[in-house]
Order: structure tokens, then C-alpha cells, then sequence
């Protein structure tokens, strides 16, 4: 408990160094407490440094209406990351800025990717998808035919099983949240349910996996439990609301709702049922991990419950002490979230957070808290819980698990894979906002 | 048979045909394909050898095609280059890297299928299966997994024992 949070302990106070029931951010508990932490200077005479004038944009007709909208000119920052700006020969990945959204909902040209050989150029009436193997009739489709079959829509989080994988490194890196937990997104998936398709195919019995192929140079495979396709399995064509861009897998792609990223392979083209995993590359070399015992995980499928603070975060640079929302975003690969809750003094007193609605199963949940800071260290962490029981672990109990790096790695390294513990911010005095492991 | 169970088996013979005839309302727009038709697409190797193509290759024959297509990348000795390393390596992988083919990858045949399907980056699908077995017997063979002069084949492939194979926890279904 810090001095400073004891002291600045108003009514409101829902934990130590001043977290605040999310009262103090609704309607006039807002303005009375926004009015406490400025200090209640000047609320009668005029602040501003002039009057009041008509702005030139106000004086003339505006612009052009374009065919397809774009964000002001004024949000040129609010882009991705891009590791391979001239397509080297090697995989590409762009990042969400979580640090500049709210909602829960990203946007498509803001949604994370990556690519394994570049994004191919698919002409949609020449691409087929072919599902064969153990069914008793191959059939093939083509987009004209899956675009006759009742779509399934729902929100739900994508995210690289490598996401957060910086958080590995023996020290905390010092880089923004794009950088951090950049690889993962949230849309709306409009698709066919893969299980009608296999059923019109016929699964044999016998049959436990299927193989996802894609139609990238790459040729990229995994191999995915029947069960899971069965139960809840899109061939996606639609991404909140119009047809899947070509870097997320145009003109299809596999969604596996709370799996991996990888495993939701773009531009499908090809379903093998099988009776056994295949041991693709992407499956036995790239997303398994040595552990602290020597062991190595295989098919670690599931994006365990996780959450981490969007504001404020690094880069976010706190300009003064006052009052300020706490918030991020939490999701499970196994459901809902349950509750989320906020630290200001680094684990040591916790809060619950408001939860935006709808709180979707295996999507992203907004959560908010109000925090008054009072100019002294603070350190932010925010921690989540399923509908199932998981609990997101601390780092440290993580990494009692996983492990870490020996040495401190690169950011835009994937040491390991499946991170989701902890998050912490530390907030400096002068309202520098770093990554600390706390 | 009581009445009650004559009820009982009339209704769930009711449900069963009201399903086969839900299930019967789908599109049904997949247009067959026999294998003759699919075969140009049906690359997947399974780890137990299970749609390895005819024909073999031996390391000699993989050296020459490396220098010619793989060594741009993956270095002249395999050791990497902006490419990964194909060669030799760490004893152990850790969290620090160091996951090659010798250590870590549970299984040869991923070797066959992930070349024929990805490699030369450039130019996927370029390769014969002459070619790859070719390159796969190299690359084991550099990698002391077989004999310098060991013929890479359909029967051969699946039986090359690599060392971490068992070393792997599964973490699905407990976890699905």
C-alpha cells in the first residue's frame, strides 16, 4: 500500500492509490471528481485563450464523398506495425495499435496478420476449396456455391499463438503495446460452418483430424481436431461485414474460434480428414515450446484467458495528475470473461472493473476503471478470469511454468508462444508510462 | 414391446427422419472429384509414410541440388544465413532458440512434405519428388540421422528415428 494512495483514499475508493468505483467515471460523478483532481481552479471565469470563432472547415463545402470511407487525414498514425515493409523472402507481420482503439471491435485494415510468403492475389472465381480424405464422396466448392449456404456470424478475438512472446525476455522490453500484444484482433467472422460441408462429404467414423491447407506460396498446413471443426468451425468470407481482405486470407479463410492464430489458415483451399495429426512444420517445429523441464509442448491449441491495459500504456505519456479511465481488453479461447480486475500499486490491492457489454465467448471484452492519479509511482496491472474458472497467472507463476529467456530477447523475437500472464505499467512521476515486470 | 415404448421408438424414428431430412437441406453444391482429378493437390505426408510418392534419393545427389537452391539462404554448410539453419546446432533447444532438425522435430516425414509444399521460397512447388527425397537424405545425413550413403524412400523415410520425438507433451484434447 503506498502512502500516496492512502492518503489521496477518497469515498470512491475501491483499492489502494487510487482506484475509484466506476462511478466516479459515469454522468456527474465525472465532473465532480474531474473538478476535485484539477484542483476546482477557475470554475466560474473563462479558461480558454480565445473567444470562440468559426473554424475555416465551418466556412465552405466540404470535400468529396468518397465510394469507400478512409480515416481522417489527422489519423495517420493509427496504423500497423510492419516488420518486412519491402517483402523480403521471409514471413511479414503487421500489429494491431491497441493503444489508439477503444471498443472491442478492430478494424479490418487495423486487424493484425501475418504472412509466411507474402499475400497472394486470388482471383475469387478461380479458387476452389476441396475437402477429401477419409469422407466417403470428395466434393470440391467454389466461392459461387459457398456463398448459397446459410452463413453463421459471430464475434470472435484472433490471436498468433506467438502474440505477447516479447513478455518471455529475462527483462521487461521496453516498447509500446502494439509491440507487446500487437498480434492479436477482434472482428465479426461471417462464414459456413465447416461441419455442414464435411457432413455433405460424409465423415467417416473413424476420422479424428482434419488438414487445413491454404493456398499461399507457402502452401501453409495444420493439423486441427475434428471435434473442434465439428463443434464450431467457419470457412469465413465475410469480416465485419465485407469480404475478408487479402491479407487475412481472401477469398477464405478457417476460423477456429479462442485457437491459435495459425491454426485459422487463410486462404483455404484444401480439407484432408484424417485419422492423424500430420506433424506439418507450423504444427512440430514452430508452435511448441521447450519448457523449464526439458519437456516440449505439442498441440497447445487453446488462447488461454488473458488481458492487458490499452490505456495508459507506453507511448501514452500522462500529461498531468487527475483523472483517468483505466482501460483494456480481456479474452478467453474458452468463453466468456468473467471479471477483470485492477491494480494501481502492482498487485497489491485489486479492483474489479466495469465490463462493457456484450460480453461475448471468445472474444474481446472492453473493461474500465477510474483512477485518480496522484502524481506519485503507480504501477497498472489488470488481471482477468473466464466463466470457466481460469485465472490469467501472474508472470511469475507463468514463468514457473513456461519459463523464460536466459538473456533479454528481441522485440519482435517469438521466444515462446501462448504468454498470457500479466501485464505490468509503470507510471513515473513525470508521466512516462514504461513496461516493468512487477 | 409396451405401448409406451412403441410411443417412445415412433417418436424417436420420427426425429431420426426429421434430421435426415434437415441434414438432406443443405445446398449439397460440392461437386464430386475423384483422386485421379484431386491427386495434383493431395500433398499432405503423414507421419506414419502415408502418401510418400514413388521414388528415393541419396545425399550426394541432395548436395548438389542445396548449393544450387537452398544455400542462397540457409548458408553453404546449412548452418543459416536469412534462412533458418538446416544443419547441426545447439545440443538443446531452450526459450534462447536453438530448435533444429536434429534436437527437436518429432518426425522425418515433415521434412518431405514441408520442402515439396513451401521450398525454394521463391519458387514452392518447383522441386520433383526426386529432387526432394534427394534433399531430405542430405540434409538427415548432414545432420548424422542416417548414413552418408542411405537411400531416402516412401519405405525409409517414416523409419528415420529422430531424437526428440518423444520428448513432446501433448497438451490437446485435456486442454481443447
Amino acid at each position: 500500500m503506498s502512502k500516496s494512495g492512502q492518503s489521496a483514499r477518497s469515498i470512491d475508493a475501491v483499492a489502494d492509490n487510487g482506484l475509484l468505483h466506476r462511478r466516479a467515471l459515469l454522468g456527474r460523478g465525472v465532473m465532480l471528481a474531474g473538478a476535485m483532481g484539477a484542483g476546482a481552479t477557475g470554475a466560474l471565469t473563462s479558461a480558454a485563450a480565445e473567444p470562440l470563432a468559426e473554424a475555416p472547415w465551418s466556412l465552405a463545402p466540404g470535400e468529396v464523398t468518397p465510394p469507400y470511407g478512409r480515416p481522417s487525414r489527422f489519423e495517420k498514425a493509427v496504423i500497423r506495425t510492419v516488420d518486412n515493409p519491402n517483402n523480403e523472402p521471409k514471413g511479414s507481420r503487421a500489429r494491431t495499435p491497441h493503444h489508439l482503439l477503444k471498443g472491442t471491435i478492430t478494424p479490418n485494415g487495423l486487424h493484425f496478420t501475418i504472412m509466411h510468403g507474402g499475400i497472394p492475389d486470388i482471383d475469387p472465381a478461380q479458387h476452389k476449396l476441396l475437402i477429401h480424405g477419409m469422407v466417403k464422396q470428395p466434393l470440391v466448392f467454389d466461392v459461387d456455391a459457398l456463398s448459397r449456404y446459410r452463413m453463421v456470424t459471430r464475434i470472435g478475438f484472433l490471436e498468433c499463438g506467438g502474440n505477447s512472446a516479447p513478455l518471455f525476455s529475462s527483462e521487461p522490453i521496453q516498447a509500446d503495446v502494439q509491440a507487446l500484444h500487437g498480434l492479436a484482433s477482434c472482428a465479426e467472422w461471417a462464414g459456413v460452418p465447416l461441419a455442414t460441408l464435411l457432413d455433405e462429404a460424409g465423415v467417416d467414423p473413424a476420422a479424428k483430424w482434419i488438414i487445413a491447407e491454404g493456398a499461399d506460396a507457402p502452401h501453409l498446413s495444420r493439423s486441427v481436431p475434428l471435434a473442434k471443426v465439428m463443434d464450431d468451425a467457419l470457412v469465413a468470407m465475410y469480416q465485419n461485414g465485407e469480404r475478408i481482405q487479402p491479407g487475412q486470407g481472401y477469398p477464405m479463410r478457417l476460423y477456429l474460434p479462442g485457437y491459435e492464430g495459425n491454426m485459422n489458415v487463410k486462404f483455404l483451399r484444401r480439407i484432408q480428414v484424417t485419422d492423424q495429426p500430420t506433424m506439418t512444420y507450423f504444427d512440430s517445429k514452430i508452435y511448441t515450446d521447450p519448457l523449464p523441464n526439458g519437456k516440449d509442448t505439442q498441440f497447445d491449441f487453446v488462447q488461454e484467458v488473458k488481458s492487458f491495459i490499452t490505456s495508459p500504456s507506453p507511448g501514452l505519456q500522462l500529461r498531468e495528475p487527475g483523472l483517468y479511465e483505466i482501460s483494456g481488453v480481456a479474452y478467453s479461447g474458452t468463453g466468456r470473461i468473467a471479471k477483470v480486475l485492477v491494480s494501481a500499486d502492482g498487485g497489491k490491492s485489486f479492483a474489479e472493473a466495469a465490463l462493457d457489454e456484450p460480453r461475448l465467448p471468445k472474444a474481446f471484452t472492453r473493461f474500465a476503471m477510474a483512477w485518480r492519479w496522484d502524481g506519485g509511482p503507480a504501477i497498472l496491472q489488470s488481471r482477468a478470469w473466464d466463466e470457466a474458472g481460469n485465472a490469467q497467472p501472474t508472470r511469475e507463476q507463468f514463468v514457473a511454468k513456461r519459463g523464460q529467456t536466459s538473456r533479454p530477447a528481441s522485440v519482435l523475437g517469438f521466444p515462446g508462444h501462448h504468454f498470457n500472464a500479466i501485464t505490468s505499467w509503470a507510471v513515473k512521476p513525470d508521466g512516462e508510462v514504461r513496461h516493468v515486470y512487477a | 414391446m409396451s405401448m409406451h415404448d412403441l410411443a417412445i421408438a415412433a417418436c424417436a424414428l420420427a426425429l431420426a427422419i426429421g434430421t435426415g431430412v434437415a441434414a438432406a437441406e443443405t445446398p449439397r453444391l460440392g461437386k464430386p472429384v475423384n483422386q485421379t482429378d484431386l491427386a495434383g493437390w493431395d500433398i499432405n505426408i503423414l507421419p506414419d509414410g502415408t502418401n510418400l510418392p514413388p521414388g528415393s534419393g541419396k545425399a550426394v545427389e541432395g548436395a548438389r541440388i542445396y548449393a544450387e537452391k537452398c544455400a542462397l539462404c540457409h548458408g553453404d554448410k546449412g548452418q543459416g544465413g536469412h534462412a533458418v539453419r538446416l544443419i547441426g546446432g545447439p545440443p538443446k533447444a531452450s526459450l534462447d532458440g536453438g530448435k533444429t532438425i536434429a534436437n527437436y522435430w518429432p518426425y522425418a516425414t515433415t521434412l518431405f512434405d514441408f520442402i515439396r509444399r513451401a521450398m525454394p521460397f521463391t519458387q514452392p512447388r518447383s522441386l520433383t519428388d526426386q529432387e526432394v527425397y534427394a534433399l531430405v537424405a542430405y540434409i538427415l545425413a548432414e545432420n548424422k540421422l542416417i548414413g552418408a550413403d542411405d537411400e531416402i524412400n516412401a519405405t525409409t523415410l517414416p523409419k528415420v528415428r529422430m531424437p526428440n520425438r518423444d520428448n513432446f507433451v501433448v497438451q490437446f484434447p485435456e486442454r481443447m
